[in-house]
């Protein structure tokens, strides 16, 4: 047995260039996973540790005025453990060399004290001091944005008073883990921010005294939020409640939630396939390399070796290139994990991150690539091994061939050595056939990882310049009169409004519902388009409510049938509105209707929650100044910001999580590319060295080997793009979800970057398989057996 | 076949010598080889295993290069040639037949034979060439389909398709039963006298001299005798 170690050692070091481009594969797969589990791991982790920590309240609700007496009352709803009140307004911010307007949102805390719930983590400062009311918290992404440090200086419009601010610390809250604006798509740090006063300084600012405006609380075991969710209602019903709600409306919570669903999916998904592609590649691999070995397992054999010995001694030699593949892979793994976290901060505000490496991840990833690569292994030991060691001994008889498809179909004028590259395909149309499909899923690999830049500019494309094609949309505080417009119409630079009324609403069908907005526009909107399936405009009906597509699916409502819509604002009428039709979204969810139509059921006259405006760009600052002097506009959202912010927010999670990727697949392809190669050499190199000693020159000969691999890197290319069409779609549907639903859109690019990576990984293999040719021994193919 | 007055030789070697490289090991295949091959005869080399033959006939046919002495060809320096002038060498003067026939599996014998007359000058058609080794009926098999005597007959009809001036043979009939070897060997003869193709044939089986013009035997990398033969035999007058 210690002889065959040292053989066994012998043959890696002779086989290092293949078994390093299996160890390869095999790190990449493990790589991916480990990298993916571990990320993911790491952020509910962290969800979990800071939620817990940091006391995240179960419900939280919001209404008009209350007086703090009522918070015994509401304490006494069964299945309250602790409730705590809040004042909460939203404000201005005023910073110097930013002209765009900021909005925010103050909430109060007690007077120089942590809160009981949604416990501050204070990053840097301190808490306010107790007896001043110009101290401030500010949440710690916008701090960064605006570099803001403890001691330096805000202006705020509170109430519409102006108010010099001290800010004493910066904090993170776990009700602002994701910090976005109510009705933004993504978060936008550098014009929203998240203030903490104490609750007296609030309570004076907002004419608050004595009373409550927000309230959150955390339940006692057993009971659910919706039990207590009602009892909540009931109560607050008279004070202007706007309808309790649990984590699930929560905005960060919700969001945070889809999020980490979406990664879940690609941190499933991705690693999935790609350590399924490796695992396939290793089998094919491990397989051929042991056939050629075949003359050697023949010897061994015939001294007397038993199939067990030898099934194990290649099982080890395999099990080595394995083991050095995991661990460079676990390594790879966790390392790009921790980089990715840290990115994931940036955009996710834990206080702190739980990072750590389970075990079973890793240990899962190596049993599934050496378990893999281990089967095809034995396959083929065994396959040569049931082979008479004195058969296996001499050269093998030469193969059967035939006539291929295409010279049978009457093609006779090919010349010599492109017969042998097609029927040498042809005798073994299972091999060539892995290999096609070897190199196809390296092809969609690379397609997968990157058809999402297309596919979301489309997106963005779609939203902003065909349905939405207003520049600023502005919202009011509350609802105006519908002849605000023209107040609008009339300020500098504003080229044409449009008013939109839009009402939050829960919208139920059945038992299903979403917590949302029904949004009524003028039917003749020239800034408001709703879209169709095939992307053409609809006209607005004039009764009924289009849903989107997604909130259809949600709800399980289809066109014709009633949608009961809970208002929750004004009178809280309870509407049964039929669905009139569907319309084609990609980037958030809504029910639309006609203005007209929406005012009416709401018992109001001609009313408006905002405007959409289009502008004279050169104007914009002008108007900035304008708006933000208007009380009654309490947010201003430009499309153009709204797109960077969500590109910018697409490059740092999902395009990063895509680059990695790419890398990842680049390198699959080019180990399927190059041991595709290494093994035809090894398989034709006799009858190579043949042709050279004719008289062939080393052009002509590599004609034959690079033309064959050349041959199946084109068949691949259709084989691959289906493949990378299939999987990108797969993607895509997992990853729906209401905040946006990625479309499949295969640009050319995505076709073309595809077949350009696997065609390069093709030309440096042939690069260095063209070296070995060049070295190839012409006496030797002469022996007997190789 | 050898007129006296044909001073010009196809092959001239002086002092060839050919050590390979073990790692550590030096192996001395060829200690100095004097030799001429004349145009148009029929030479046997004879010797045991192991005395530098293949090694020999490999540098003849540009395989090999030797470590030191000189290799000349038609009065061009062999020993000092480049890869491309080997390769030509190769392609378009040379006819190599192996012991196991080298064939290419996946085409069929006229197309085994097509593969070179591609690329010669002047060659004759593959299918001439079948014929001047009696495989015309075997023409569209693979070499899967055919014994191992027709597979060296395709090897054969493949190294004289081009027309070359001279035929190197490694053992063609080592691998082949003594009634097949036979036929083999009537073959390259028949194709020595009616060509005119100077031919080198290796073996170590001392019989097959007697069909030869000329025997050169080696012994441990030197030749160590040459025979005249003035009256070689026919093949049907052999047997082993
Ligand atoms: N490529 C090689 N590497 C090392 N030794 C070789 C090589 N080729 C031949 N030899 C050695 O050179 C000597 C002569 O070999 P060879 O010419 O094949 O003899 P023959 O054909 O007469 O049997 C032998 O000892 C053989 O082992
Ligand atoms: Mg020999």
């Amino acid at each position: 047995m210690r002889t065959l170690h040292i053989k066994l050692w012998r043959n890696l070091w002779t086989l290092k260039g293949q078994g390093g481009a299996i160890a390869s594969v095999i790190a990449i797969g493990v790589a991916m996973f480990v990298m993916s589990f571990t990320s993911l791991d790491a952020l509910r982790a962290s969800q979990e540790s800071v939620y817990q920590n940091q006391r995240f309240a179960h419900v939280f609700a919001n209404l008009k005025r209350a007086p703090e007496s009522l918070a015994e009352r509401l304490r006494e709803v069964p299945g309250v453990a602790t409730l705590e009140t809040r004042v909460q307004a939203p404000v201005n911010i005023q910073m110097e060399d930013f002209d765009q307007p900021i909005t925010g949102l103050v909430l109060s805390i007690p007077d120089g004290q942590q809160p009981q719930l949604n416990r501050l983590f204070l990053r840097s400062g301190q808490l306010p001091d107790a007896h001043r009311t110009d101290q401030v918290l500010v949440s710690e992404a916008f701090a960064e944005a605006h570099e803001l440090q403890p001691g330096d200086r805000l202006s705020v419009v509170i109430n519409g008073r102006y108010q010099q601010l001290l800010v004493s610390g910066v904090a993170l809250s776990p009700e602002f883990i994701y910090q976005i604006r109510p009705g933004d798509i993504m978060p936008d740090f550098s014009r929203y921010g998240i203030l903490w006063m104490n609750r007296s300084a609030v309570e004076a600012a907002f004419n608050m005294d004595g009373a409550f405006n927000n309230l959150s609380l955390t339940l006692s075991p057993g009971y659910s939020a919706e039990s207590v969710i009602a009892g909540l209602d009931n109560i607050l019903a008279p004070w202007g409640g706007l309808g309790a709600y649990g984590r699930d409306d929560q905005l960060s919570h919700r969001y945070l939630e889809e999020e980490l669903t979406q990664l879940e999916t690609m941190a499933l998904f991705l690693p999935l396939i790609f350590i399924g592609v490796a695992a396939f590649l290793l089998n094919v691999v491990a397989a051929r390399l042991i056939r050629t070995q075949r003359e050697q397992i023949a010897v061994l054999k015939a001294f007397g070796y038993n199939s067990f010995a030898i099934a194990s001694h290649y099982s080890a030699l395999v099990l080595v290139v394995v083991l050095i593949g995991s661990a460079i892979g676990v390594f790879l793994g966790v390392w790009i994990a921790s980089g990715l976290a840290g990115i994931y901060q940036e955009f996710f505000r834990f206080p702190w991150l739980e990072f750590s490496v389970r075990p079973g991840v890793a240990l899962a990833a190596i049993v599934i690539a050496g378990g893999a690569t281990l089967v095809g292994t034995l396959s083929a030991v065994y396959r040569a091994f049931s082979l008479p060691p004195a058969e296996a001994m001499r050269p093998e008889p030469p193969a059967n061939f035939r006539r291929t498809l295409v010279e049978r179909m009457g093609i006779t004028w090919l010349s010599q050595p492109s017969r042998i590259i097609l029927r040498n395909l042809e005798r073994q149309p299972v091999k060539a056939g892995m290999s096609i499909l070897g190199i196809g899923l390296a092809v969609a690999l690379v397609m997968l990882t990157g058809f999402m830049r297309g596919s979301v500019s489309y997106m963005l494309d779609v939203q902003f310049r065909l349905a939405q094609k207003q520049d600023i949309t502005v919202t009011f505080n509350e609802p105006a009169a519908g002849r605000t417009i023209h107040e609008l119409r009339a300020l500098p630079g504003v080229r044409y409004a449009e008013g939109f009324r839009t009402a939050p609403a829960i919208l139920r069908y059945g038992h299903r519902e979403y917590r949302g907005a029904v949004q009524g526009y003028v039917p003749e909107s020239q800034l408001f388009t709703v879209l169709d399936a095939e992307l053409q405009p609809i006209e607005m009906p004039r009764e009924g409510v289009l849903l989107t597509d997604h909130l259809a699916r949600m709800l399980g409502i289809e066109p014709g049938d009633i949608l009961q819509v809970s208002v929750q604002e004004g009178r809280r009428p309870e509407l049964n509105i039929p669905v009139a039709g569907l319309v084609t979204e990609f980037i958030g969810v809504g029910a639309y209707m006609h203005r007209d139509t929406l005012t009416r059921l709401l018992r109001e006259d001609d009313t408006i929650s905002g405007a959409f405006l289009a502008i004279e760009p050169e104007h914009q600052s002008e108007l900035n100044r304008r708006l933000e002097n208007i009380p009654r506009i309490a947010g201003v959202n430009f499309r153009e910001n709204v797109i960077t912010a969500f590109n910018e927010a697409m490059d740092e999670t999902v395009l990063m999580f895509t680059l990695f990727s790419m890398v990842m697949a680049g390198s699959i392809a080019f180990a399927v590319v190059y041991n595709n190669a290494r093994i035809a050499f090894a398989e034709r190199g006799r009858e190579l060295a043949s042709l050279r000693v004719l008289g062939f020159t080393r052009a002509e000969v590599s004609f034959i080997l690079l033309g064959e691999l050349l041959l199946l890197t084109f068949i691949a290319m259709p084989v691959g793009f289906a493949l990378g069409i299939g999987l990108s779609w797969l993607l895509t549907w997992g990853m729906q979800t209401d905040l946006y639903r990625i479309p499949l859109v295969i640009t050319p690019q995505t076709y073309a970057t595809g077949a350009l990576v696997v065609l390069t990984a093709t030309f440096l293999s042939a690069l260095i398989i063209g070296r070995s040719l060049a070295k190839l021994d012409m006496v030797s193919a002469l022996k007997a057996a190789e | 076949m050898v007129g006296t007055e044909t001073a010009q030789a196809v092959f001239h070697t002086r002092g060839l010598t050919r050590v390979f490289r073990m790692g550590e090991v030096e192996i001395h295949a060829l200690r100095g080889v004097d030799m001429d091959l004349y145009p148009g005869e029929f030479v046997v080399l004879l010797g045991a295993s192991g005395s530098g033959k293949s090694t020999l006939l490999n540098i003849l046919g540009g395989l090999d290069a030797g470590t030191s002495g000189e290799v000349w060809y038609r009065g061009k320096d062999l020993s000092h040639a480049s890869e491309k002038v080997l390769t030509d060498f190769r392609r378009y003067h040379v006819g190599f037949v192996f012991q196991f026939y080298n064939l290419i599996p996946s085409l069929t014998a006229r197309e085994n034979v097509a593969i070179v007359t591609d690329i010669a000058r002047d060659p004759m058609t593959p299918e001439e060439a079948l014929e001047l080794v009696s495989l015309t009926e075997r023409m569209d098999h693979f070499p899967a389909q055919m014994s191992g005597g027709e597979q060296q007959r395709v090897a054969i009809a493949r190294a004289i398709a081009k027309k070359p001036e001279v035929l190197l043979c490694d053992e063609p009939t080592g691998a082949l039963d003594s009634k097949t070897g036979i036929k083999v060997l009537e073959v390259l003869l028949d194709i020595n006298r009616r060509l005119g193709t100077t031919t080198a044939v290796i073996t170590h089986n001392a019989v097959i001299s007697d069909i030869a013009n000329r025997t050169i035997r080696l012994s441990d990398g030197r030749v160590s005798e040459v025979i005249d033969n003035p009256n070689p035999v026919t093949t049907d007058q052999l047997h082993w």
